[in-house]
């Protein structure tokens, strides 16, 4: 899926800027990942997990991507590809136009210096025996920068991160509330001046006031420091609410993808009209009476055929069994694509349009 | 399929009128190493057949700690208890242990956020179900086995009969949750306790434990106390909201009225701090501050220090219970602001 960025919010360009406006920070395309199962006597790979399917997107200078979906349709495993804590099996990435890991590319050491990641567990990615002001100096030690300008630099993030860095750097991770540490992980994520910075369930452990706090914090940092964001999450609400455009995965494919108007306002994909319908209204005269999916997610291990959503799809056709549906833009101005047979001309599904006047078609590539 | 839990005898020792439980100014002190915490500070409620109180709050404020007092599930020797807990005729905190073991599972029953907790990993779903009715019950293995299968089917786990032979691990999230559910149902209490049962897990499966729990509910005309910190989801199921801080039920009432109406500045802040409905790029309002030190509460209003409507007087006295509606209630001085 190759879209030319269409904005750049930064207004004064970024020193960093390698490819220029118009190059997305981010290319993926076709990321895959299948992990090994092991069994027998011999313990050997004896099936494998499709995590990540043929994943592709793009992530444009300063916009944030949300990505939503079902537990274990891998979207962390989809971060932490692209961090390469986990090697992909195929598939590339393309940094500000440098390829990750390819030669004459991006080296991934240094490939980690723009892109960071904070995850949900405050408290376990913490060394609780190094101080506020240790642990956020670490990465920039580890990167050569002097122990003295580490030092300045994680004060002056704290401040950033809203913690009074005189009260704070020599506090022990176990000595902070919950929104706390989170803003730690925050500021040591943003120590090495990331271009990128993926936020894994960040904010789910949460209170709500205080997750109001840290989402405050991150529309500030991101305008302060140009930074773009991947922003993975289970609530609906502060996807809608955090993000420009939404990659909803389902099953280790993505199913649909478009800025938050077109997917909250407009959802083409069953799973994502099913996944929207399941927010709960804050009105009680409106409950939910019936639950939009039922049943259980198929075994990754052995996903159904065709689309992988057809077993759970009350629109399920014949079609949907045998051929997997590509994904397809519906919409242009608001790069919306799903990959749904009722939205493919000519697929074959009695709800799609039988056949498209030619110079309308496009077909993602 | 639910006849089997459907409750056939009238229900004893609760005449009629009388609430399901009731509980009177309720007090839990742990003491511990650096002196006593007051996690409870005086709660009060009650809760008819059929009904379902939500207790919203933030982390600390004691919400878990109320739920397991409903059992007595506090450690015995670092645990003071004060006030009455009555379910069903019975006063919790008076029981001896033995009466305890028969009111857990049969009265009262609970479930958790992490339905790990709940089971056993070494054994099957459909063992650990059946024997907690023999246990109860005192009936046939065979007919505890029947229960089981009737349960899991009741909580909508497909092909039932092959997961009874399932290892808790060998589950997903939702389908951990609904087997703790059926083993939670089991013994068809009057009351069913749910400490955030569906916040670990994601939209489409919450949806589908919440709409589950509320039509057996409603089918076994249970009473349930579903603890939870999510505002949308006390809207999906409650009857009536509690909201509460630094061990207090702050405010109370019927939940169209308490997020509609809101009496408390906090239940005020905590709604307008949830992103339900913000737009992009807008500030979220938060509430400053922290929630307090339940070593050593403040004076007067424990939401004084947080609050931007306080006056000198919240600082000075006990602040008493106004009933503005005869069944909204808040804990403020000002509610008329
Ligand atoms: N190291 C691993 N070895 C084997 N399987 C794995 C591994 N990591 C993830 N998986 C499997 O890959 C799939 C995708 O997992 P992933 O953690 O990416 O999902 P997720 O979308 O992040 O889910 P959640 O919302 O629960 O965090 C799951 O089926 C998971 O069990
Ligand atoms: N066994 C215990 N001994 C000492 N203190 C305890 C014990 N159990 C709970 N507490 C304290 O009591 C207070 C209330 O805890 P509780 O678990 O009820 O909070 P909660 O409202 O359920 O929060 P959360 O939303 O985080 O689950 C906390 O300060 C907690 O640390
Ligand atoms: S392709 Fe078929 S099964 Fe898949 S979502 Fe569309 S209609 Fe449903
Ligand atoms: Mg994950
Ligand atoms: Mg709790």
């Amino acid at each position: 899926m190759a879209y030319a960025a269409t904005t750049t919010p930064a207004k004064n360009r970024d020193p960093r800027d390698r490819g220029g406006e118009a190059q997305p920070l981010l290319m993926v395309k076709g990321l895959l990942k299948y992990f090994p199962v092991l069994g027998g006597v011999l313990n050997r790979k004896v099936a494998s997990v499709q995590a990540v399917d043929d994943v592709s997107f793009d992530v444009a200078k300063g916009e944030t991507l949300g990505v939503v979906g079902e537990s274990g349709c891998g979207k962390s495993t989809t971060a932490r590809l692209l961090m390469r804590l986990i090697e992909p099996d195929a598939g590339s990435v393309i940094f500000d136009g440098e390829g990750v890991g390819e030669q004459h590319g991006l080296s991934v050491r240094d490939m980690r210096r723009s892109m960071q990641m904070v995850f949900q567990d405050s408290y376990a990615s913490l060394n609780p025996r190094l101080t506020i002001e240790e642990t956020i100096a670490f990465g920039p030690k580890v990167h050569g920068v002097s122990g003295k300008e580490a030092r300045d630099r994680a004060r002056a993030l704290l401040g950033k991160v809203g913690l009074d860095p005189n009260l704070f750097v020599r506090r022990y991770p176990h000595e902070l509330s919950g929104g706390q540490r989170q803003r730690i992980n925050i500021a040591r994520a943003l120590a090495l001046e990331p271009r990128l910075v993926i936020f894994d369930e960040a904010v789910s452990a949460l209170d709500k006031s205080v997750e109001a706090q840290v989402l405050n914090l991150l529309n500030d940092l991101k305008r302060d420091m140009s930074l773009t964001y991947i922003f993975i999450s289970h609530d609906l609400n502060v996807v809608r609410y955090i993000s420009d455009r939404v990659l909803v995965m389902y099953l280790g494919k993505v199913v649909e993808t478009g800025t938050v108007e077109a997917i909250y306002g407009n959802p083409r994909h069953p799973y994502t009209r099913a996944l929207l319908s399941s927010m709960p209204s804050m009105d009680p005269g409106k409950r939910t009476t019936a639950p939009a999916l039922t049943g259980d997610p198929p075994n990754p291990i052995n996903p159904p055929s065709g689309c992988r959503f057809r077993t759970r799809c009350a629109f399920a056709e014949g079609v949907c069994a045998t051929v997997e549906p590509r994904l397809e833009i519906v919409a242009d101005a608001e790069r919306h694509a799903a990959a749904c047979h009722m939205e493919i001309a000519g697929s074959g599904h009695t709800k799609a349009i039988p056949q498209l006047a030619p110079q309308l078609s496009g077909a993602v590539a | 399929m639910t006849a089997a839990l459907r409750q056939d005898a009238a229900p004893v020792a609760a005449p009629a009128r009388v609430p399901l439980v009731s509980v009177e100014g309720l007090t839990v002190k742990f003491k511990g190493g650096d002196g006593s915490i007051a996690a409870v500070n005086g709660v009060d409620f009650t809760l008819e057949r059929g009904k379902v109180l939500t207790i919203l709050g933030e982390s600390g404020s004691g919400k878990s700690v109320t739920l397991k007092a409903m059992m007595r599930l506090h450690p015995a020797r670092k645990t003071t208890y004060g006030g009455k807990i009555m379910i069903g005729g019975r006063n919790i905190l008076a029981l001896s242990e033995r009466e305890l073991v028969q009111v857990r599972g049969s009265v009262v029953s609970m479930i958790f956020q992490e339905p790990m907790l709940a089971f056993d990993p070494v054994y099957t779903i459909g063992h650990q179900i059946a024997e907690t009715v023999v246990r109860h019950e005192g009936v046939s293995r065979r007919d505890a086995d029947k229960r089981a299968l009737d349960l899991l089917e009741m909580v909508q786990i497909p092909s039932a009969a092959r997961r009874l032979k399932a290892y808790p691990h060998e589950m997903s999230g939702g389908m951990r949750q609904r087997a703790m559910i059926a083993l939670a149902l089991s013994c068809r209490p009057d009351l069913l306790l749910a400490d955030e049962p569906t916040t670990a897990l994601d939209a489409t499966v919450q949806m589908q434990v919440l709409v589950l729990l509320r039509q057996l509910q409603r089918e076994m005309g249970m009473a349930v106390i579903f603890v939870t910190h999510d505002m949308g989801v006390a809207a999906e199921i409650a009857d009536d909201v509690a909201v509460m801080y630094a061990g207090r039920f702050i405010e109370a009432g019927p939940v169209g009225p308490v997020i509609g109406k809101r009496l408390h500045p906090y239940t005020e802040g905590l709604l307008a701090s949830t992103v339900h409905g913000a737009s992009r790029g807008e500030r979220l309002e938060t509430i400053p501050g922290s929630p307090p030190n339940l070593a050593k509460l403040p004076s007067g209003c424990s939401f004084a220090p947080r609050c931007k409507y306080v006056e000198q007087r919240c600082r000075e006295t006990e602040i008493p219970l106004f009933k503005p509606e005869p069944d909204h209630s808040a804990r403020c001085l000002r509610i008329d602001r």
